[in-house]
């Protein structure tokens, strides 16, 4: 059941290749204005400035990519796959279609903020890692809050501000282990916090499975 | 009158707190000085703050498993005095961080972390604004509570203790256990904590029976 609705979302975004190339070009657009903004003065993109600009980044495009999975639904379709699909089986789909998301644009984010302002990173292992846990850890969260968002008025906004407080503590590590990764420390001295980032993705994503049957049901 | 002993406690308790509070005597430490009397008001905030925010979750969990309106108003009253002690608990520590730190905000992960975990529960009531159908409303925020409580979990019990902080009792910094060695101050500190707690439990009762009261004439109402 999960396999053919993860197959669905699939699918449906190959579809509409509209939305997948809007997203690429949203971080095109926002790599790009970073580097115009940084351009006139060289050298002013240091190592850590440039893992803020990165997480800034990479946090806006996830929270605007997630949101469109309940957003942007119809609402017959819900109807439907209410009938159809019990509730564990449609968050657990969808949580692993937007990790796969939010790893492809966190992955072509650092790709292409390799070719506008270079690359601080000593350790590519340990920074991909990074980017796979805080992908799941994006996708964990920022799922079940779309779903909250999506029932409620203005839910852009809304998905905004309920989000960032909750996600804060992810990118918080994140942040931690990018400076040891431009440090060129190796894996001991991130190995804590990889095991915490590792417990909020798992805290999160289980809270969101016996969570969401309740928001399904509304 | 047998019903009320934990309101005629609290406010026993309170008094002790504040009198004891500032005559007692309290060891001479340098930087510190008198400014460790906030002790006895800073830190009893947070752990009011905490559980005011668990009694929250717990009403949110209790209305999601039987839909009874009476516990969504208990959740959002416990969340509502949970963040009145927390906006407490960061003004005390501004005024003490200005006098120890040198000014009130000083970027340290505890003030960051407290800060990060009002936006959440301004959050919960923005959410609980943009939502019309009261039903829906009272689902949604007890799920986003519970979510949220979760989620806040690493971010004031784990990452603090992770970060080097210049907080009390954090970082190796002496908190109060190394401050006191004669353990005078806990016969404060111990009773502040449970009279805050109670404070802010006899806060929230209350307002939870003003909104029922209020729920009660709008239905009088509405059969007039």
């Amino acid at each position: 059941m999960i396999i053919a609705l993860f197959k669905k979302e699939f699918t449906l975004e190959l579809r509409r290749k509209s939305v997948v190339s809007g997203l690429l070009l949203y971080l095109f657009s926002t790599a790009f204005i970073c580097y115009l903004t940084f351009n006139l003065r060289q050298n002013l993109v240091t190592p850590l400035v440039w893992s803020a600009l990165f997480w800034i980044t990479i946090l806006f495009t996830a929270v605007n990519s997630v949101a469109k999975s309940f957003i942007g639904e119809k609402k017959g379709r819900d109807m439907y796959y209410y009938s159809i699909a019990n509730p564990s089986s449609i968050i657990l789909s969808k949580i692993l279609y937007n990790f796969l998301l939010c790893t492809l644009l966190a992955a072509s984010g650092y790709i292409l903020f390799l070719l506008f302002l270079g690359n601080p990173i000593y350790d590519k292992l340990i920074f991909g890692t990074l980017i796979l846990l805080t992908a799941m850890g994006f996708a964990s969260s920022l799922t079940l809050l779309s779903s909250i968002a999506a029932k409620a008025n203005n839910s852009t906004i809304l998905m905004a501000v309920l989000s960032f407080p909750v996600v804060i503590s992810i990118l918080l590590m994140a942040i931690k282990i990018t400076k040891n990764c431009i440090d060129g420390l190796g894996w001991d001295a991130s190995w804590d916090e990889m095991l915490t980032l590792l417990a909020i993705n798992c805290l999160v994503t289980a809270v969101s499975y016996l969570l969401f049957p309740y928001i399904w049901r509304s | 009158m047998t019903k009320n002993w934990w309101k005629i406690a609290a406010v026993i308790l309170l008094i002790y707190t504040v009198v004891a509070g500032f005559l007692m005597g309290v060891p001479r430490l340098v930087i510190v000085n008198e400014t460790i009397r906030a002790l006895y008001f800073h830190v009893p905030m947070w752990f009011g703050m905490v559980i005011m925010f668990l009694v929250s979750t717990l009403y949110a969990i209790k209305y999601l498993r039987n839909s009874d309106p009476k516990n969504d108003i208990l959740s959002v009253e416990f969340a509502n005095t949970g963040l009145l002690f927390g906006l407490l608990g960061i003004f005390t520590g501004m005024i003490w961080a200005n006098y120890t730190w040198g000014s009130p905000w000083h970027g340290d992960p505890k003030q960051n972390g407290a800060a990060i975990a009002l936006l959440v529960y301004l959050a919960y009531f923005v959410l609980r604004g943009s939502v019309d159908n009261a039903e829906q409303r009272s689902r949604l925020s007890a799920v986003y509570n519970i979510f949220a409580f979760a989620a806040m979990i690493p971010l004031i019990f784990i990452i603090p203790r992770m970060t080097s902080s210049m907080h009390p009792g954090s970082g190796g910094n002496p908190g109060f256990n190394m401050y006191d060695l004669d353990s005078k101050m806990r016969m404060v500190f111990y009773p502040a904590v449970i009279g805050w707690i109670l404070l802010g439990v006899w806060i929230a009762t209350l307002r939870v029976r003003t909104r029922n009261a209020e729920e009660k004439i709008l239905e009088i109402e509405d059969y007039a």
